[in-house]
């Protein structure tokens, strides 16, 4: 499987993710995920909200199976992901770029070194380990650092960077994947609020450039009321609303975290 | 202000077990004494003796230099080779006795390697493989060949598992192939660290090279056994003295070679 175009989807099919009825239960008998099913096509963002524990993570570990989910079916631009194995699934990761909450980036590396992670699985090991990528992949490189507002810092050690610069770093990682959707956990919770901004802008922006389905898992609800087209509102393991921004009212809210006491 | 409560309150306490392991570990110690017979004035004689062998010692004598300096090229050799191979095998047999990144079937023959590899004293060794493969060289490289797999084949599986498993989870989920992941995501956390290990390593296995010749596997310990022998001790002190500055080399050597590294 080789995938070539570097920016949009050049006329094919829109990228999409299909879920339909994902359970995930880590005991038997007590599901994490209690039968989820969404759909999301082209570009979009979509917050998902809910409360602690309620699954957010897995969720989206699930959609790549670094965790594996125990039932359901996941389809990614039409390719189902759940009965994959071995090189079938580490292709099939490829299309699926991640964002971390703690940028999970390798400190001793260098920027470029970080972003090009994203291609390593496209990549031959020899030509990894001796920093032989082809040229089409270092210019790309480039140009999303210059992108996230680093390209003074490309050369830079990964763990001289502040945690904004990180994040811009890991998603950039994300994006050299050339991802048919992105998937973000917590991208914003170990930053300051301004640089939280930049990041969701940031998120917004390679959604639109790369005709994609981002989704973000987030806490801050004004935030993802302000940068996402639809919120998927999540409660003990259910989808308890799905919709715009706008539709999100203070009823479903209580539904979402319980209580009210703490809605102004 | 209460003060009864405040004088009951103990905030130490006091620990009668440990106290009396002290107090144990004296007794045995001024017991062990007696029973060896060890007394000021069997000291006292020894001390005569010592003085007598250094009197002999001194001045060293560099008449067999020729034979002293093809003797100390053949343990630097041995050093040298048994650090290469040493540190080459133990690379692979650490990682595969990694247990946070490596299944149990592969973990628990790699930890039984490494055991064995810990349980013998190059001694032990030594003695085993001229049993085996004969005097010389070859038997002194194979013992520290193995003493190194023991030694930096743990202290490398301890430090991967100590590695953040965060920038693992990051190339993973790109899809990057498992040499992939430990090349990128493995390797970096961990070479500062293997550099010091191996770096140690070398710098004891020069040490020990000058050892496993007395048992005859090659090396200058050799010939510091038959100087003994025959009670030449005037060449006995050169051979210490060459052995001394052989260490200080390869120990500034060793810091060098971290210097050039760390960052």
């Amino acid at each position: 499987m080789v995938n070539n175009q570097s920016n949009g989807n050049g006329g094919q099919a829109p990228r999409s993710l299909t879920i339909n009825n994902l359970v995930k239960e880590y005991v038997s008998g007590k599901p994490v995920l209690k039968g989820i099913s969404f759909e999301v096509t082209g570009r979009t963002t979509v917050g998902i909200i809910g409360p602690s524990g309620t699954g957010k993570s897995t969720l989206l570990r699930c959609i790549n199976r670094l965790i594996e989910p125990s039932s359901g079916s996941i389809v990614v631009s039409g390719q189902e992901i759940t009965s994959l194995s071995g090189r079938d699934l580490r292709l099939a990761r490829h299309f699926i770029g991640m964002v971390f909450q703690e940028f999970n980036l390798v400190e001793r590396l260098s920027v470029i070194e970080n972003v090009l992670c994203g291609r390593l699985g496209f990549t031959p090991v020899w030509r990894a380990w001796l920093r032989k990528y082809p040229q089409q992949d270092i210019d790309q490189a480039f140009e999303l650092i210059r992108k996230v507002g680093l390209e003074d810092f490309a050369t830079v050690r990964a763990d001289e960077l502040s945690g904004g610069q990180r994040q811009r770093v890991g998603i950039a990682r994300a994006v050299m994947q050339n991802p048919h959707i992105i998937m973000a956990d917590e991208p914003t919770s170990s930053l300051d609020p301004k640089t939280s901004v930049e990041i969701m802008e940031l998120l917004n922006d390679f959604s639109r450039d790369q005709n994609i389905p981002v989704l973000i898992n987030i806490h801050d609800v004004d935030l993802a009321k302000r940068f996402t087209d639809r919120i998927i509102g999540m409660s003990d393991g259910r989808i308890i609303f799905d919709g715009p921004p706008d539709g999100l009212t203070d009823e479903h809210m209580k539904q979402i975290y319980g209580g009210e006491g703490w809605l102004t | 202000m209460n003060a009864p409560s405040q004088t009951l309150r103990k905030p130490f306490k006091a620990n009668w077990l440990a106290r009396l392991g002290w107090v144990g570990l004296a007794v045995y110690t001024l017991y062990a004494l007696s029973a060896l017979d060890i007394t000021w004035t069997r000291f006292l004689t020894g001390l005569d003796n010592g003085a007598q062998f250094l009197d002999e010692m001194i001045p060293p004598s560099f008449m067999r230099w020729k034979l002293l300096l093809a003797n100390l090229l053949e343990t630097v050799e041995i050093a040298v080779i048994s650090s290469a191979f040493g540190i080459a095998l133990s690379l692979p047999i650490g990682l595969m006795s990694a247990r946070n990144l490596m299944p149990a079937w592969a973990t628990w023959p790699a930890r039984a390697l490494i055991c064995v590899c810990r349980s013998f004293h190059p001694v032990i060794f030594a003695i085993l493989f001229v049993k085996a493969v004969g005097f010389g060289p070859m038997a002194g490289i194979l013992t520290l060949v193995f003493a190194s797999i023991g030694f930096i084949g743990k202290l490398f599986a301890e430090a991967i598992e100590e590695i953040s498993l965060k920038p693992v989870e990051a190339c993973k989920a790109a899809g990057a192939p498992f040499m992939s992941v430990l090349i990128y995501a493995v390797l970096p956390q961990v070479l500062n660290r293997f550099i010091g290990f191996a770096t140690y390593q070398f710098d004891a296995n020069m040490r020990n090279s000058t050892m496993v010749g007395i048992v005859g596997a090659g090396g200058i310990g050799g010939t510091l056994f038959a100087a003994f022998q025959r009670f030449d001790y005037d060449f006995l002190c050169t051979i210490l003295l060459s052995i001394i500055a052989l260490i200080m080399i390869s120990e500034y050597l060793a810091v060098r070679i971290k210097v050039v590294f760390n960052d």
